[in-house]
């Protein structure tokens, strides 16, 4: 078990980087508490499997430490550093038996046999493997084949971190939802630090309690999923989480009032295609704005926009473009001055209609300048 | 669909049958044929029944020669299998290293069989050849037409240099074929290069050898260019295999019904061998695996 240290990490598979575009990762400054579990989400190529092969030794970044309870470990290699690591396909000694798979790791540091057992028959228990451990490790399923690569690293009393490499990519659905919570389970009962690195945003909000979400080789946001559903801190994360992501829309604010431009550069203040496109705003919100140079855009999710089919007070009008079913909710696209927004809707009693009224819940609106939230 | 259109489907399969029926079901017939009569010229034929058969199968000089073709074989295997895995575990994985290495493993695989041989009698001459007058200049005295074990070293060397590249190609393609997270995996696990060897490389080159084995055996247990061009089965008679043998009873002493039961005989061996080789490298497949 260990806390992370990032000091000031950058990586270029170049062997001279010159620009910043040179670099998958650009600059990563972080600490990573002990016996937390960590979800890296994003996009592909955005450096999450490059932080890492980092963290786990595979590659030596080219700039900046790497730091395991304040040990410096950045030019160790990975059987140095005590970390086990799950891929995305499931890597199994073929050949051998379940058991033998589990025992590999303590057999190669020289760990005496009855040890061995112990540990491998206590590990069998936590993962439910123990009625496969004379099998042979080839003929299982997908998801005992992925708990076996797991429980290689468990094995090991001294592993400092687990990393997981979008380890569900190649299990049935109905499984996946299992295996994860078998992966919580395990976290709780063990306190091991987690590192799972997903693209699938369902995925890192269940499994982490913290969430690194990154993006062109930057951590743009750590947080509960909570805080970045609620405040995501760089508008790809608001895009990114949730489903659908956030509705943005580029505007001026005036006093308590956030002026939406028409997408066409006509300016629609009380004009008559939509009954009033200024959208109050809440004091502390128009504070930050009064102070904040540059374009401004509103930001507002999906679940918080309210819709009504007939006119209200403070709704404004926009012109329905599709209404989509989604099961258990729908979506409904919109436009309102040009600008495109989406909106769930729960309740069922929406009917298709060519016009809505739109209202912005003002604890629920955010403010973006250059890409960054307002705060 | 009506009949005439399913049957129409024996249409399409018809000029494939036609030719695997010419080069392959008629020679083999004609040989079964031969095997079975005594033929004094055209039209002169006399059913002998298994009289052939039984005069080959008693033929102590046959003997001699599948003795030695097991042998050859053996040897074949046993240097060429490890040797390949070797070289191929060796060679660089990417670069100019790995396309160099590449060409170079391919250049004996496309030299014509009976030009190696040619390559090999001057390569090995006593006198003028490169190989031999070092040799010789050593102080050992060479000359594989006059002593058996130089004939068979020479001729050992000879196949080791010329197929064994085939078995690195295989090696080398079921090597790059393994997903890079096994050794990262292996890495992190703390194994020894020789278990990342047994555990890893070795179970995933299963297909790829197993397909060297058998090549590597009906090829050499087949042989008959190489030693034609460079011992033409001698000193005497110790490297003369199978089909060397063969060659002599039907061209050389035109005893057709005799070199007819022998082929068929040596078309089972074969066949029986590779068989066997299939299963046995199957199960320790399914055993393994």
């Amino acid at each position: 078990m260990a806390q992370i240290n990032l000091n000031k990490i950058a990586h270029s598979y170049m062997k001279r980087p010159t620009g910043e575009s040179d670099y998958a990762l650009k600059l990563i400054d972080n600490i990573w508490e002990d016996g937390g579990a960590y979800a890296l989400l994003g996009p592909s190529g955005c450096g999450k499997t490059t932080l890492l092969n980092i963290i786990s030794g595979l590659l030596i970044p080219s700039k900046g430490r790497i730091l395991f309870d304040g040990k410096d470990v950045t030019e160790l290699p990975p059987e140095k550093r005590n970390i086990a690591q799950v891929f995305q396909f499931p890597v199994l000694y073929d050949t051998m038996s379940v058991f033998d798979n589990l025992a590999f790791p303590l057999r190669n540091r020289g760990f005496d046999e009855t040890a061995v057992r112990e540990r491998v028959l206590e590990i069998a228990q936590v993962l439910d493997l123990t009625q496969f451990l004379d099998k042979k490790a080839a003929g299982l399923a997908a998801d005992a084949k992925q708990k076996i690569s797991l429980g290689r690293g468990l094995v090991r009393r001294d592993v400092a971190a687990i990393l997981f490499d979008e380890p569900l990519t190649v299990i049935d659905p109905n499984l996946k939802w299992q295996l994860r919570c078998k992966l919580k389970e395990i976290h709780e009962q063990l306190k091991l630090t987690f590192i799972y690195v997903t693209h699938d945003q369902v995925e890192a909000l269940t499994f982490a309690d913290k969430v690194v979400v990154m993006y062109g080789g930057e951590i743009v946001q750590i947080g509960t999923p909570q805080e970045l559903f609620e405040n995501p801190s760089h508008k790809f994360v608001g895009y990114f989480i949730g489903s659908p992501g956030m509705n943005f829309i580029p505007c001026k604010v005036d006093g308590n009032i956030a002026v939406i431009q028409d997408s066409r550069g006509v300016m629609l203040k009380n004009s008559t295609v939509a009954q009033s496109v200024g959208i109050p705003l809440g004091d502390s919100l128009a504070d930050l704005a009064s102070k904040s140079s540059g374009h401004l855009e509103l930001g507002i999710r999906p679940l918080y926009l309210k819709v009504h089919t007939t006119e209200v007070n403070g709704g404004i009008k926009a012109k329905v473009k599709a209404l989509q079913d989604h099961g258990n909710f729908r979506i409904l696209t919109a436009t309102l001055a040009g600008h495109t927004l989406k909106a769930r809707l729960d309740e069922q009693d929406i009917k298709a209609a060519e016009y809505v009224w739109l209202e912005f819940p003002p604890d629920w609106i955010r403010l973006f300048a250059r890409e960054r939230l307002l705060k | 669909m009506n009949k005439w259109e399913d049957n129409r489907a024996w249409f399409l399969v018809l000029p494939v049958f036609l030719v695997v029926a010419f080069s392959a079901i008629l020679p083999l017939m004609t040989v079964v044929n031969y095997s079975i009569q005594d033929i004094f010229g055209p039209g002169e034929r006399v059913f002998v029944g298994l009289e052939w058969f039984r005069e080959v199968l008693a033929d102590v000089r046959l003997h001699e020669a599948l003795m030695r073709q097991f042998l050859f074989s053996a040897l074949v295997l046993l240097i060429e299998i490890p040797l390949g895995i070797g070289i191929a575990l060796l060679m660089p994985k990417k670069g100019w290293g790995a396309s160099l290495s590449l060409v170079l493993m391919a250049l004996p695989l496309l030299i014509p069989w009976n030009v190696i041989g040619t390559i090999w009698i001057v390569f090995t001459r006593p006198d003028i050849g490169l190989l031999g007058s070092l040799i010789n200049g050593m102080g050992i005295p060479f000359d594989h037409t006059a002593s058996p074990i130089q004939a068979w070293i020479t001729l050992m060397l000879m196949e080791v240099w010329h197929w064994t590249p085939l078995v690195v190609l295989l090696a080398y393609a079921g090597l790059r074929a393994i997903p890079e997270a096994y050794f990262q995996a292996a890495k992190i696990d703390g194994a020894s290069a020789w278990a990342v060897f047994r555990y890893i490389q070795l179970p995933k080159m299963r297909g790829v050898l197993t397909i060297a084995i058998l090549l590597r055996f009906m090829d050499s247990f087949l042989i008959y260019a190489e030693p034609f061009v460079l011992t033409g089965g001698g000193p005497g008679n110790t490297t003369t295999f199978l089909s060397i043998y063969l060659v002599k009873i039907a061209v050389g002493q035109f005893d057709l019904g005799p070199a007819a039961a022998f082929s068929l005989i040596y078309f089972l061996i074969v066949l029986l061998l590779s068989w066997l080789f299939y299963q046995v490298l199957q199960n320790v497949g399914r055993g393994e695996a």
